[in-house]
């Protein structure tokens, strides 16, 4: 059987991924997700006297805190099947790859297999983050400094 | 109390828009999770450069500051505050100040896990 | 590509060990023992891999009342890198050691060589399988075990599990290797790792046809034709490919699949079981039973295997496919 005849043979009868269901299932999670982040935000702006502006922080850090739990029971990966991008967008997501990339490198040690391994997933994500910042405000300070753009 | 309950609403509806916009990236894209996410931070930063993802942290709260896009938002926000003050230098400085919570929280919390627990091969 | 054994070596005996999850497998009476710790109580998993293997030969050598001295050859594999659990296990059982690497199709490559061996004379026992551990190739191919993300229905789940037979001179009432096939590495362009039946059904239609043309058989000359690890949706596009080309339909119910049988109907396991060990498993344990009940008189194991690294995939290449076939009979 030709290559071309074999594909599309292939295609017809692998089943397309539901496309509109996952889509419904990450907005209900990475909703849910953002409430629980929102909820915690309150907290911390009413019990411990966070502004709007200072409350990211400790936010941020809480969230990741319960996604460390919420991977080590292994809960987190049944979360992600069901939810797809509704778990791995938001930071929890991000606490998640890197969770679960040092709790696997266990096995070599602290040094040879955690530290070396923990950011084989998210370290693409630190990577952009932090050259897309730098070109972003690169251009915008070229663009202030030719007088075309204000801060 | 209605103020409440409309900012949880939008806060639900914007991160879980974002979010839908991440599976999309993966399903019809048909990109990996790495690059679905890497893609999302480059937008964050694009946002903030054009002043927009502060209006959007505005609006939906942790709508806006949970998501990934959250993230490259933050690390241009610190480079271009520093940068309006100090011009060049502030550029190279200002990108650590504001985002440290995520990484020092995930770095310190999977050094604790990878103590703790033990990968499991448990299928649901 | 095809070779007859004239001297039909006899599957002597077999040995298979699983991890504790094949416990929901619908073969799990054919296994000789069950783990209660996926790392069978090592402290890795590539070492708990290393402990599947050596436990499977060590039953193989006390359910024919063999001592390792006695053992000519072990050949075997698995799916870590440098095959580094066979290695040690083959360090455990102190024997003259062939390490074989044919990804998910080392059950039956294993099995070929130890046959050749012994047809040629220069072996009375040899001890050949495959095995692998989920754990360490989910490190090894794809993310940590604990990481959220989301697998499609095509996704087929690793099994841990080791199965290796004893391969021997010809002895009556026994399963025998009459023929084997040893596959090309077939490659249409497939670049899913999260579907490895797309990628292997070809290299397993080739394989099959390649045998029945030089044995001038047909379908129908087999009780079963049982592939490896295509799971639900390979097996579908593989009766499929044999339809269109002209198979009737009562003839296609003789293809099975190990991986896509392995943990029955349990949609958690979504395409099916695959791994070096779930042929190896299936093919040692459930189906030598099926020879000596008289279930079978003649079958043909067509392992598949997918010849991708995870540095292949990430420098965009595609998934190149092989499967080795052994034709066996009951004498």
């Amino acid at each position: 059987m030709k290559e071309q005849q074999y594909n599309t043979l292939k295609d017809q009868i692998t089943p397309k991924s539901p496309i509109a269901i996952n889509c419904l299932k990450a907005f209900a999670v990475g909703g849910v997700i953002c409430c629980v982040g929102q909820a915690i935000s309150f907290f911390y702006m009413m019990f411990f006297d966070f502004t709007e502006k200072t409350v990211g922080n400790p936010t941020v850090a809480t969230m990741v805190f319960i996604a460390m739990l919420l991977t080590g029971f292994g809960q987190y990966r049944k979360l992600g099947q069901f939810a797809g991008a509704g778990s791995a967008v938001p930071v929890t997501g991000f606490g998640n790859a890197v969770v679960s990339s040092a709790i696997e490198g266990k096995t070599e040690g602290l040094v040879l297999g955690v530290g070396s391994n923990m950011f084989k997933l998210a370290g693409s994500v630190i990577l952009f983050g932090v050259v897309s910042a730098f070109f972003v405000t690169l251009i915008k300070l070229i663009l202030v400094s030719v007088g075309v753009a204000a801060w | 109390m209605s103020t409440i309950g409309f900012t949880f609403l939008v806060a639900f509806v914007v991160g879980g828009l974002i979010c839908v916009i991440g599976q999309l990236l993966m399903d019809v894209g048909k990109l990996t999770p790495g690059h679905t996410l890497s893609i999302l931070v480059v937008v964050g930063a694009i946002l903030d450069g054009l002043n927009l993802y502060e209006a959007l942290i505005n609006f939906a709260g942790a709508g806006a500051t949970i998501p990934i896009t959250s993230f490259g938002n933050s690390l241009t926000h610190g480079a271009m505050a520093e940068a309006e003050k100090h011009g060049w230098i502030g550029l190279l400085t200002g990108m650590f100040e504001v985002t440290s919570s995520g990484i020092s929280a995930a770095i310190l919390f999977g050094f604790i896990a990878a103590l703790i627990f033990k990968p499991k091969g448990k299928v649901d | 590509m095809v070779i007859v054994f004239q001297s039909k070596p006899s599957i002597l005996s077999s040995g298979v060990v699983v991890g504790p999850l094949e416990k929901r497998s619908v073969f799990q009476t054919y296994f000789d023992k069950i783990s209660t710790d996926e790392r069978l109580q090592k402290d890795s998993n590539e070492k708990g891999n290393a402990v599947l293997i050596s436990d499977a030969c060590q039953i193989i050598l006390n359910k024919s009342n063999l001592k390792n001295l006695d053992i000519d050859y072990l050949l075997g594999g698995d799916l870590v890198n440098q095959m580094t659990p066979t290695n040690f296990a083959a360090r455990e059982l102190a024997v003259s050691f062939i390490g074989l690497f044919s990804a998910c199709a080392t059950s039956v490559s294993s099995i070929v060589i130890a046959s050749l061996l012994t047809e040629l004379g220069a072996s009375d026992f040899s001890i050949a399988g495959a095995s692998s551990q989920h754990n360490s190739v989910e490190r090894q191919f794809r993310y940590p075990v604990d990481y959220g993300g989301q697998k499609p229905a095509t996704a087929q789940w690793t099994v841990t599990a080791a199965g290796f037979v004893l391969v021997g001179k010809h002895q009556p009432k026994l399963p025998y290797v009459e023929a084997a096939t040893i596959g090309k590495v077939i490659d249409y362009g497939a670049t899913d790792p999260f579907h490895m039946g797309g990628a292997m059904a070809p290299a397993a239609f080739d394989t099959i046809q390649a045998h029945l043309k030089k044995r001038s058989q047909t379908i129908k000359d087999y009780d079963v034709i049982m592939t490896g690890d295509l799971g639900k949706i390979g097996l579908k596009i593989l009766i499929a490919m044999f339809a269109q080309s002209g198979v009737k339909k009562e003839d296609l119910s003789r293809f099975r699949d190990a991986g896509a049988e392995f943990y029955g109907e349990d949609t958690a396991f979504l395409a099916g079981a695959s791994g070096a060990g779930c042929s190896a498993a299936v093919y040692s344990g459930y189906m030598m039973e099926q020879f000596k009940s008289g279930r079978y008189k003649r079958v043909l194991l067509v392992a598949t295997g997918a010849l991708l690294s995870p540095l292949s995939f990430q420098q965009g290449e595609s998934i190149p496919c092989t499967a080795h076939a052994i034709e066996i009979g009951m004498g």
